[in-house]
This record gives C-alpha cells, structure tokens and sequence, in this order.
C-alpha cells in the first residue's frame, strides 16, 4: 500500500517534471526540471531494488550531465525564444515517433522470450548472484570473472586521456604560473630590504 | 578464490603484454618527468621493450591454456602472430625515428601511443570471448585514431583522424549491433559455448546469422576490405609517413587473425553461411585494390589501394576454409609485412628541400641518383605485383593454392587476373624511377641507420626467401594447425 503510495508520487512527480522540462520559458528552469526528473527517476530504482542504478543515475546524470547542461546554458548565449518559434509544426512528426516507439517496446515486451538454448546457457550459475545487493554482486563479478575487461577499460581510459592531451596541448612560452613552493620558500630577507631614509633626501 | 568459482586467475600467459602495458605507463612517467632529455632515449627504450616482450611470447609455453575468466587464450596461433605483429611494430619505430626528428613530431606520447596500440593487438588475436575481443579492438583503435592525427601542424593529419575516427566508431557501433544479436540469440559471449551452441542448434536462427554479417561488416572495416574500405586511401594520404607504415603492416594482421579466430572457432559450423561473405569482400577488395590505384599520382594513396588488393588476396585463403587456407594467409601477411617496410623505407628518403615530397613523378630519374635505392624499390615492387623469384610470389602462390585445394576455381582466377591488373601499376613505378628523366632532384642521403638496416632486411628477405621458403612455412603451419584442433 505504502510502496504503491511512494510508487506513484515519484512517477506523478517524474512525468509532471518531465513536461515542465519541455514547457519552461526559462532554459535554467528546464535543467532543473530535468534535475527533479532525475531524482525521482532514482527513486523508481530504489523502489525495483536496483539501487546501483539509482545511485549511477544521480552521481552521473545529474552531478555531471546535468551540471554540465546548466554550465551551457548559462554560459552560452542563446535566444531560446527564437529558437522555439515554429516548433509546433513538429508535434505531429513527434507524436508519430513517440507512438511507432511506445509499439515497439509493447510489443517486444509482451512478445518476448528467450529460446531453450540460451536459457540454458545463461543458466551457467554466475558467480557472486546471491550477494545481499546488485551493488555487491556486481563488484564479486567486475572483479574476479570480469577484471580482465576491467582492466582493459582502464587502458583504454589511460589511451583517451593520453590522446586528448597529446591533440591539444600546447606549451606557451612566456606563461607565468604560481609556484607555490617557491612562495613558501622566500624569506624576508630575500624579498625585502629595508632601508634608512634621511627626511628629505629620497632615494636613488 | 574458490570462494568466488574463480579458479583460472593465472597471469603467467598474459606475461608479454602485461610487460609491455606497464613498460609505455613507465616511459609515459619517465617521458613526463624528464622532458625533452628523455625524447631521445624512449625510441630505443620502447624498441628494447618489444624485443623483450617478443622473448617473452616465444618464452610462454602455449599450452593452450584459457584464463581469466575465459576471456584470454595463448596458443601456439596467437603466439606466431603476436611475433609478428611485434617484428612489424618494431619495423615501425625504427623507421619513424628519423621521419619524426625530420617532421618536427619526436613527441614521446608517440612511442607510448604505439605501444600501447600493440598491447591492444596483441589482447586482439588472443581473445576468446565476444567482450575481450570488443576490448581489445577499441584499445587498438583508439590508439590509432590519436596517432592518425599525431601532426596538429598538418590539416591534413586532423581531417585523416576525425575520418578514421567517424567511421571507425560507425564500425564499432555496427560490430557490437552483430555481437548484442549473437548474445541475444545464444546467450553467450564466449568461444567455447558459443562453438557447443552453434553445433546444437540447427538450423541456426537467422538472427544469429545477422549478427554475424555485422560483427564481419565491422571486422572488414578494420582490414579495410571493400566495400568498407573508403577510409583507406585518405587515412594513408593524410597521416605521418610513419603512422601510414604502421598501418599498413601491422593492425590488418591483428584484425585478420582475430577474424580467423572468429570464423575458425565459434562458427567453424557455418561456413556456408560466411564464406560468400568472405567471397564477396575478397572479390570487391580485388577490384577495388587493382583499378583504384590505376589512377593514382600519390604514392601513399597507391600503397592504400595495394594493401586493400592484398587484404583481398588473403581472404581468398580466408574463405579456403581449411589449414592450408590460414598457413597461406599467415604467410601471404608475413611477406607483404616485409615487402611493406622496405617499401616505407624509400617513401620516407623521398625529400627535396628538407621536405617530403609523395608523387610518383617525384621518383623519376631516382635510378640515376641514387641508384641502390632505385633498384631496392624496383625489387620490392616486382615482389608486390607477384613476379616468381621474389618472396611475394610464393605467398599468393601459396594462397591460390588453397583456393584450388578448396574448388574454388572461379575465385582463384580471378585473383590471378586481379594481380595482372595490379601488376600495372607496380611496374609504373618501375618505369618513372628507370626510364622518366628527373626534373628536379630529390635530397640524398636522407635515410639514417635504423632506416637503411630495415630496407636492406627487407629487401635480402624478398631476394633470398626462395633459398629456404620452409624456414617460415614450418612456422605458419604449426600456428595454422593450432586453429584447427583435431580437424
């Protein structure tokens, strides 16, 4: 009763963000629409018991994507008015999509099972399944059977990283940075020099 | 360990490339730490790093051994080609040296890149699940996607990496299109089920078989087999000389044995299903390799269409289907290896002015210049085209062989024909060095020690392969008989 309660806040709150997302006048509104839209999409994994994803959906989605969106928004000067004007004239065409794609996934879902064979293929007990949560059981298999791929992700993150730095750094000659150490390093002496002023004599 | 099922956590197959993978971290940090004091020990660094690593891969016993989770298998097959794959990478480097000094590129992320590039090579030909070898290829080609684009200086360079890298992700995005297919229809990303689900399900669904022309769709995008070969010609134009011979010797290998592998063990039990596949890309690759480099007046955009020709060659051995097919492939490879680095030997010592130059014209009147070099090249190219005494005879002999050893008579004709046809335009080069007079000169002595070693290996090995052809087949066949256990 309760979960059937919970269930429908986070799904009424979802969609309604989720429209508000499209209607905002103001770009800034919209992303944090879509930031509410997010949350309460999390919720709704929490509540399937997949808090892996849930936890993926905020730290990913909306501390980085979303902060991202919010950045290019407000950085980039854009006349959102502008843009919108004539936009209606696309309703039909999205609702077509909309409609051809919803079939879809009824269709594949209602109509959907997986042959004898790879049932039993899939059947092969996977190792770590019966931890407490997915979270737990997904780190059993990405570290033990999985650390290879694993692995191997890492080095092509390590490749990416190499390869970005590689295509657009460039040295500029004639940049001051701060060097910290060197600050820390001076002593009064070497930085000031006190001297004796006659009134009236200046100096030279 | 138990614990978890997970019995196989052994390191010892994965020796070589965990050895090299950490050595290009090492000289990433050494490169970072030290600066420009360090650009002029890495290359050799990096080259003593592969040497060892190439002692380490003969060193490892192949006792065909499956480890990690079922995802990495070191035989006696992938040993041989990760051999070669780390001759032709060393090939490379000694001759990028100089070329990158020259162009103003001598950046060590260069050597880190290559290396890097091989480890994923060599993960490639050793995989044994559909996840590894998905890996294995991004980490490979991610690495050549930066290096095709390692000149920023050159707009040449930037438009040869944004192309390879559209169209390379489009080939992954097709590829793992055919493997989400496969796994959806089997349940399964690893070789050895897959083989057993193959065996048990007849007829196999023809979703599976649809997954399996988009994983080779992907595949023949890597080897750059027509039709998905568009990349080819201006990825080879506009990247440094000396990426274009890394290119072209070595990430086709790793992509034809990882082929072999796929079509050899999961689904050796559908060869009619993928042999007019592979008829189809060897024939098209055929065409377009002999009359679309007819046309040509850059040397890079011919050597291009003459590695798409090749690719076309070796799938005939491919679609053979039998152990003479691969032994053929293996070697075919092998020799067009060799054939290929003299041949970047002499493009790099093509500069006037202190300045690379890459038309065909450029060479005229090379005979009386420099006449050694004129008549390595002459060598090389009468090898590409297929001429008897030379080494590339035998590996397309070797292959046609396979193809009448199959019946597959049609398909063997055509070869000879499309190599005919080819044989124009090696002969064209030929001419201009022998017989066009020179307008200007180009520079002498370009070429440095590393560089002249690798044309005078390269060369030697086409002139003297026929004294004892065996001392490779013997290899090519051991590695062959590995793919096909008890058959």
């Amino acid at each position: 009763m309760i979960l059937a309660a919970v269930f429908y806040l986070f799904a009424f709150i979802l969609l309604l963000s989720g429209f508000l997302v499209i209607t905002a006048r103001n770009p800034v509104h919209s992303v944090l629409f879509l930031i509410l839209a997010f949350f309460n999409a999390a919720g709704l994994f929490v509540l399937l018991g997949a808090e892996f994803i849930a936890m993926i959906l905020v730290i990913v989605y909306v501390g980085a994507v979303a902060v991202l969106f919010l950045f290019v928004v407000m950085m980039l000067d854009i006349d959102f008015a502008h843009l919108r004007k004539g936009a209606m004239q696309y309703v039909p065409l999205g609702l077509l999509v909309g409609v051809i794609l919803l079939t879809e996934l009824v269709i594949s879902v209602s109509a959907w099972q997986f042959n004898s064979l790879s049932q039993q293929n899939l059947a092969v007990p996977e190792i770590g399944l019966n931890a407490a949560t997915n979270t737990q059981a997904l780190g059993a298999v990405l570290y033990t059977q999985y650390v290879y791929a694993f692995q191997l992700a890492g080095l092509i993150l390590l490749v990416a990283m190499i390869g970005a730095i590689v295509l657009t750094h460039r040295v500029r000659p004639g940049v001051r940075k701060q060097s910290i150490e060197s600050q820390n390093a001076r002593r009064p002496e070497e930085a000031m020099e006190i001297l004796k002023v006659q009134s009236g004599a200046g100096i030279s | 360990m138990s614990e978890f099922g997970f019995l196989d956590f052994n390191l010892v197959p994965l020796l070589p490339e965990v050895f090299l993978a950490l050595s290009a971290m090492g000289f990433l940090l050494i490169g970072v730490s030290f600066g420009d004091e360090a650009r002029r020990v890495i290359p050799w660094y990096a080259l003593l790093a592969l040497l060892m690593t190439g002692v380490l891969v003969s060193q490892v016993s192949f006792d065909d051994a499956i480890v990690l989770g079922g995802m990495f298998k070191a035989d006696a097959y992938s040993g041989f080609v990760k051999l070669l794959i780390i001759g032709g990478v060393m090939a490379t480097l000694g001759l990028s040296m100089r070329y990158l000094e020259q162009e103003h590129i001598d950046q060590m992320e260069f050597y880190v890149l290559v290396l890097l590039a091989s480890v994923g090579m060599m993960f490639m030909v050793s995989a044994v699940n559909l996840l590894s070898l998905y890996m294995a290829l991004e980490l490979q080609s991610l690495s050549l996607y930066v290096l095709a684009a390692f000149n920023r200086q050159s707009p040449r360079a930037a438009e040869a990496g944004v192309k390879y890298f559209a169209l390379g992700g489009l080939a992954s995005g097709m590829m793992l299109f055919g493997i989400s297919l496969i796994y959806g229809f089997t349940g399964s990303l690893d070789f050895g089920t897959l083989t057993a689900s193959m065996m048990v399900m007849q007829p196999v669904p023809f979703a599976v078989i649809f997954g399996l022309v988009f994983l080779l769709a992907g595949l023949a995008f890597k080897l750059s087999a027509a039709p998905f070969h568009m990349w080819t010609p201006d990825v080879y134009e506009g990247a440094p000389t000396a990426v274009t011979a890394l290119f072209a010797m070595v990430p086709k290998l790793a992509a034809l044995a990882l082929l072999m592998r796929i079509l050899f063990e999961p689904f050796a039990y559908l060869v009619p299903q993928w042999e007019q596949i592979i008829i189809f890309l060897a024939v098209m690759s055929m065409i377009v390799g002999a009359f679309g480099a007819i046309a040509q007046s850059n040397i890079k955009r011919l050597i291009a269409y003459s590695s798409i020709g090749h690719i076309g060659y070796a799938l005939i051995g491919v679609a053979a289907a039998s152990e003479g097919g691969i032994n053929a492939v293996l070697l075919h490879m092998l020799i067009y290896m060799a054939m290929t680095a003299g041949t970047f030997a002499v493009i790099m010592a093509m500069r006037r002015g202190g300045r690379s130059v890459e038309r065909i014209d450029d060479l005229a009147g090379l005979s009386r210049s420099q006449p050694i070099l004129a008549y390595a090249l002459g060598i090389l190219m009468f090898s590409m085209a297929g001429v008897p005494p030379f080494a590339g005879f035998f590996g397309k002999l070797m292959i046609f062989q396979a193809a009448i050893g199959a019946e597959l008579y049609a398909l063997a004709i055509f070869g000879v024909v499309a190599s005919v046809v080819a044989a124009y335009y090696y002969l064209r080069i030929v001419k201009v060095m022998f017989f066009d007079e020179a307008v200007l000169m180009l520079d002498l002595n370009v070429l440095s020690g590393p560089q002249r070693f690798i044309l005078a290996c390269s060369v030697a090995f086409v002139l003297f392969f026929i004294l004892s052809p065996s001392a490779f087949i013997d290899s090519t066949q051991l590695a062959a008989a590995a793919l096909f256990p008890g058959r």
